[in-house]
């Protein structure tokens, strides 16, 4: 394996990070047992999770790895992966399957297996919130979710998708405590019928407080013996530091850049060992945070950029050493991946409006590029007032091709929280966790709640709501489209058919919203969101001052160019009947090579800047957003949409039979707003121009992945070229865009199958071409060429 | 004549920024090398990859001319004699491996599909660019009326011309043309002959006559070994821009690639320049070098 990292204390740790094999770690999961066993019952729910993670924090394993300089593990060690029964309690055969699945797979010893078998089972079988989940949910809402009409985010893991705000880095606990102190003080149990509730949810918060200081005395007591035994002066004296470091945080506001990340970092642990919330936690505008100290520090002749970058590769290892929580089942499906998602922002606009760009964003980029780690999910923040010198040096690191950065429009993002009902200021602090989910950090608990399978729900509209795959009646009886006389009556039952579908799903999100509010609080994260002390109120109870749930559609590419199929060739050329199409479908395709080149090649497709297709992407857009916006949540907010994928486009496939676009059974379905695989043939601004019809700024964020050659965007005028393209995206008002670089075994891939690789276009030589239109020889050429330019 | 063969956006190496350029049919010089063939007869042609052939049968069924017939090895092959180039046969194909080469635009069409990336070519100061084929050598009242219009919509328009054509049509366009790229393959006119088809002086008369009408020039090089790949041939070509006072703000050296050897075939031709060959990375330099000695700044190579 490579090695990197700026120095050799990096790279050292960089590779136990990268080489340790993910491994469950059961000791959280006992530890809540017994707190459970002891307490449960005889002080409130709030209380009972806070003496959890007091408890955890207070005996969990330490660990200190060789040179670093930033500690804290959520388990005993790097890539442990604790496990959360209160939420899912692992079968024994879950356990098997995610020790021996060949990917994404963490180790499970004996010493677990005996352990789960015969402490963790016992007592939370049948009380996990997948439990009462599941047992809550209708027959109807289990038979579409089996059938993969859509899937369910809490069924494995806590509500989450936040990010900190200014507070992570300004308050520490003893500070928090104060404030808790004084909300309970100031409790009105007079008037307010809710003041006990609230009181339990305040104290809960102020053991929190102590969880994490505890956590802090402990590795400081630690770091102080190992100081005192250590024989080299040099780590010796960083040993000390650390440990001085601890006298000042978590407890107090942080004097020093280092204690700032050291800060936020126990922040992290303590939010996501507290439950596993989707997406983990992120630091928000990191760059915009750790300034003023980054700026005093090198006033006072304590910190150079050397150090400043040292410290935030260790960060970056940090993240790097916490896989996400592991997954089995459907949500493994969603999201097959060990990414955690702790999406990292740099750049955007200041609370003021003002270029948000400072010299520790540079820093975090040449950090980004030097780490080259998928966690954290690092991205940029690009607004009008972005330096060149930023989004150039960006496109650099983008350009090598491992996918980060991502590039984030502000400017759009503010428009988003604004249309959401932020304030100027709370929305100009805002951006992307997780994948490209908007929210205002620090401010706000955005609840991705589950995927939405839109091209099965036009496969349902086609055949009466009756789904041929699970072989059941999933939707109302709206008609067999072969009976529809015109494009208008199938366009009403496939309406009629999504609201259905958003219902079914709505009405089950609304229970389990209710679950988490009342089962699982969360109080560490009501501390560190902005109003949840003040409303005395639980983040999983609609304590922050704004809540959004989303919904995120999947397939819109491929359901455009379903429809465009029909109407192009049923109803507008008349090519074909439905029934004929229909049948074709059934048989995928086989024995019905002229409909397939019909609908395959010969008809309109979302991605090339053509109106018809794009018409038919605004209105199913349309349709879905005003179906899902402005739904009431059960805490008091709003539902929105999101258009992104994860990995779920390939489940959402595995589900459908052919579709009318010539996609053959269970091929994967288009991911995010981007076109289906073989459909863009106009080249990247075709893309961009037909993505940028979509009206971004009504959504909660949109995903779009852009694919080049090495010798595509090669060179200064390449570099130049990838700017520009990404300005006028964000120009349209585009939320998202990210580049793919193609390597050589993508291109000997795209060689053995052509189909799937449709839109691949690689620099020829004087010109671009699509690879497929290319001689083997000249593939070969190219495929060696570009071996040599990397 | 104005047949356009294919429209390419995000083009990136025939101008400056995101361009898109239109390629024109037809052109007077038969350069051995001519990676665009399709661009060389005015008229509309058949192209068909017969390698990936299924054998299906459905063209021979579609074509009213009677002008396909299926070898022994089940490819089907075209009576180019009786083709009367209908398109029906690509139609009707499954395997999608047929394309009617030359399609005729309005202007309206094709101001309307140039200003689909407006916003592109404003961010990265590109445009549009007419390329070919010879644009120069098409119907000139239709190109004066595109380039009028777009240099209407505020659209900067590039000319990349090989300079085989009438001087009045270069006139004509000089003041709706921000940049042209013209070619210049090799200064002996033997060489000239035996690789482009014909002698070069209408093509320097020409290169002349804008230069001193204040044009803005790119001047291009398609760099063969045998043809112009030599220190004697580069400095001819410097002499002569010196001579006339030409002086380029960018010169590109294009080396020659075989790439477009592939569609020959295709189109049921045979491909002259198999035996020519590329000067290495060495030598292409030293051209560099040559020039920037002979005082041409901005020298790359590629476009």
């Amino acid at each position: 394996m490579e090695e990197r990292g700026m120095n050799a204390r990096i790279k050292a740790l960089r590779k136990v990070s990268m080489e340790t094999q993910p491994h469950i770690d059961l000791e959280r999961a006992k530890i809540e047992t017994e707190v459970y066993k002891k307490y449960e019952g005889k002080v409130s729910l709030p209380v009972l999770r806070a003496m959890v993670l007091k408890e955890y924090f207070s005996k969990k394993t330490l660990y200190l790895g060789e040179g670093e300089l930033i500690v804290g593990e959520k388990g005993k060690d790097p890539q442990s992966s604790p496990t959360f029964p209160e939420l899912t309690c692992h079968t024994i055969e879950d356990m098997h399957i995610m020790h021996n699945r060949s990917v994404v797979n963490y180790t499970v010893t004996d010493q677990d297996l005996k352990d789960q078998e015969e402490l963790i089972i016992p007592y939370w079988k049948g009380k996990s919130m997948r439990d009462k989940l599941i047992s809550s949910m209708t027959h109807e809402w289990r038979k579409c979710y089996r059938a993969g009409m859509f899937t369910e985010f809490m069924e494995q893991r806590g509500p989450g998708h936040t990010c900190g705000g200014k507070n992570v880095f300004t308050k520490g606990y003893a500070d928090y405590k104060e404030e808790i102190q004084a909300a309970i003080d100031a409790l009105d149990f007079m008037n307010d019928p809710e003041a006990l509730q609230k009181k339990d949810e305040l104290d809960a918060m102020l053991i929190d407080c102590d969880a994490v200081m505890t956590l802090g005395q402990r590795y400081q007591r630690l770091l102080k013996s190992e100081a005192a035994r250590c024989e080299d002066a040099v780590r010796k004296a960083e040993l000390e530091q650390m440990a001085a470091n601890l006298d000042v945080v978590p407890a107090h506001k942080p004097q020093t850049y280092w204690q700032a990340i050291q800060l936020y970092w126990f922040t992290h642990l303590a939010v996501t060992t507290e439950l596993n919330p989707w997406d983990a936690f992120s630091p928000g505008r990191l760059d915009q945070h750790l300034f003023p100290y980054y700026e005093k520090d090198v006033e006072d002749g304590i910190l150079d950029d050397e150090r400043a970058l040292e410290l935030l590769e260790c960060l970056w290892i940090k993240f790097n050493n916490q896989p996400a929580p592991v997954k089995v089942g459907v949500t493994l499906k969603e999201s097959g991946t060990y990414t955690d998602f702790a999406n990292i922002n740099t750049g955007g606009i200041k609370e003021d409006g003002t270029n948000g760009v400072n010299a520790v964003s540079y820093l975090i980029l040449d950090c980004m590029d030097e780490m080259r780690l998928v966690q954290p999910n690092s991205n940029v923040q690009i607004s009008k007032k972005t330096p060149h010198r930023f989004l150039k040096r960006a496109c650099e690191i983008s350009r090598k091709g491992w996918g980060q950065p991502a590039f984030y429009n502000t400017d759009e993002i503010v428009q988003e929280l604004l249309n959401a009902g932020k304030t100027l200021e709370d929305a100009r602090q805002g951006g992307s966790s997780g994948c490209v989910e908007t929210g205002s950090w620090g401010n706000e608990a955005y609840i991705l709640t589950g995927y939405l399978n839109i091209p099965k729900i036009l496969q349902l509209t086609l055949y009466n709501g009756f789904d041929n795959q699970s072989g059941k009646q999933l939707g109302p009886e709206t008609g067999y489209a072969w009976d529809f006389a015109t494009y208008e009556e199938l366009w009403d039952a496939f309406a009629k058919q999504l609201h259905h579908m958003v219902d079914v799903k709505v009405r089950g999100n609304n229970v389990i919203e209710k679950l988490y509010a009342n089962y699982m609080p969360a109080p560490c994260l009501s501390i560190v969101t902005n109003d949840c002390i003040s409303n005395g109120k639980d983040y999983n109870n609609g304590g922050s001052r704004y809540n959004t749930r989303y919904i995120q559609g999947v397939g819109i590419g491929t359901v455009t160019d379903c429809l465009s199929a029909i109407k192009y060739n049923v109803y507008d050329k008349k090519n074909f009947t439905m029934k004929e199409l229909m049948t074709a479908m059934d048989e995928n395709y086989v024995g019905h090579e002229d409909i397939l080149n019909m609908v395959q090649n010969k008809t309109p497709k979302y991605g090339n800047d053509d109106d018809y297709a794009d018409d038919i992407m605004q209105d199913v857009f349309t349709l879905y957003r005003d179906e899902v916006t402005g739904r009431p949540t059960m805490c008091g907010g709003q539902y929105h949409v999101d258009m992104l994928p994860t990995t779920c486009h390939i489940y959402f496939g595995e589900v459908i039979g052919a579709t009318p676009n010539g996609r053959l059974a269970r091929k994967p379905v288009s991911e995010g707003i981007s076109p289906e695989k073989f459909a863009d043939t106009n080249g990247p601004t075709a893309v961009i121009k037909s993505c940028a019809k979509m009206d971004h700024c009504s959504t909660g964020g949109t995903l779009l992945n852009q694919k080049f050659t090495p010798s595509a965007i090669a060179g200064d005028t390449g570099l130049e070229n990838l700017a520009s393209l990404i300005r006028s995206y964000f120009a349209m008002d585009g939320h998202h865009i990210q580049f793919n670089v193609f390597d050589k075994e993508t291109l000997l891939e795209a060689q053995k199958h052509p189909d799937d690789y449709k839109d691949l276009i690689v620099r020829v030589a004087g010109y671009s071409d699509y690879f497929r239109n290319l001689d083997e020889e000249l593939q070969n050429e190219i495929i060696n060429r570009t071996a040599q330019s990397f | 004549m104005h047949a356009v063969t294919n429209i390419q956006k995000y083009s990136i190496h025939d101008g400056d920024g995101i361009r898109t350029t239109v390629f024109f049919k037809g052109c007077h010089l038969r350069c051995w090398w001519c990676h665009n063939p399709e661009t060389q007869r005015f008229e509309p042609e058949l192209q068909v990859d017969t390698e990936k052939c299924t054998g299906c049968g459905r063209c021979e069924a579609a074509c009213p001319a009677d002008a396909i017939s299926f070898s022994e090895d089940h490819k089907a092959e075209i009576d180019r004699d009786k083709c009367i180039v209908c398109g029906r046969c690509a139609d009707v194909c499954v395997g999608n491996i047929r394309t009617l080469v030359g399609r005729d635009y309005t202007v309206k069409e094709l101001v309307k599909i140039c200003l689909q990336d407006q916003m592109f070519y404003e961010e990265s100061h590109g445009g549009v660019t007419l390329s070919g084929g010879e644009v120069m050598a098409m119907d000139i009242d239709y190109i004066l009326a595109l380039v009028r219009a777009l240099y209407r919509e505020g659209i900067d328009v590039t000319i990349d011309t090989c300079g085989q054509a009438p001087y009045s049509h270069y006139e004509a366009l000089l003041p709706y043309v921000h940049t042209w790229l013209y070619d210049v393959k090799v200064m002996d006119h033997e060489k000239h002959k035996k690789y482009i088809g014909m002698d070069n002086n209408v093509i320097l008369d020409n290169l002349k006559g804008i230069a001193k009408a204040g044009a803005r020039i790119y001047i291009r090089i398609p760099t063969v070994k045998e043809v112009n790949g030599d220190r004697e041939s580069m400095a001819a070509i410097i002499d002569f821009l010196k001579a006339n006072d030409i002086r380029p703000p960018q010169v590109n050296l294009l080396p020659y690639h075989s790439t477009g050897s592939h569609k020959y075939g295709k189109l049921g031709r045979e491909y002259q320049a198999a035996d020519l060959t590329t000067p290495t990375d060495e030598e292409l330099e030293s051209f560099v070098k040559q020039w920037n000695d002979a005082g041409f700044a901005n020298v790359k190579i590629g476009g």
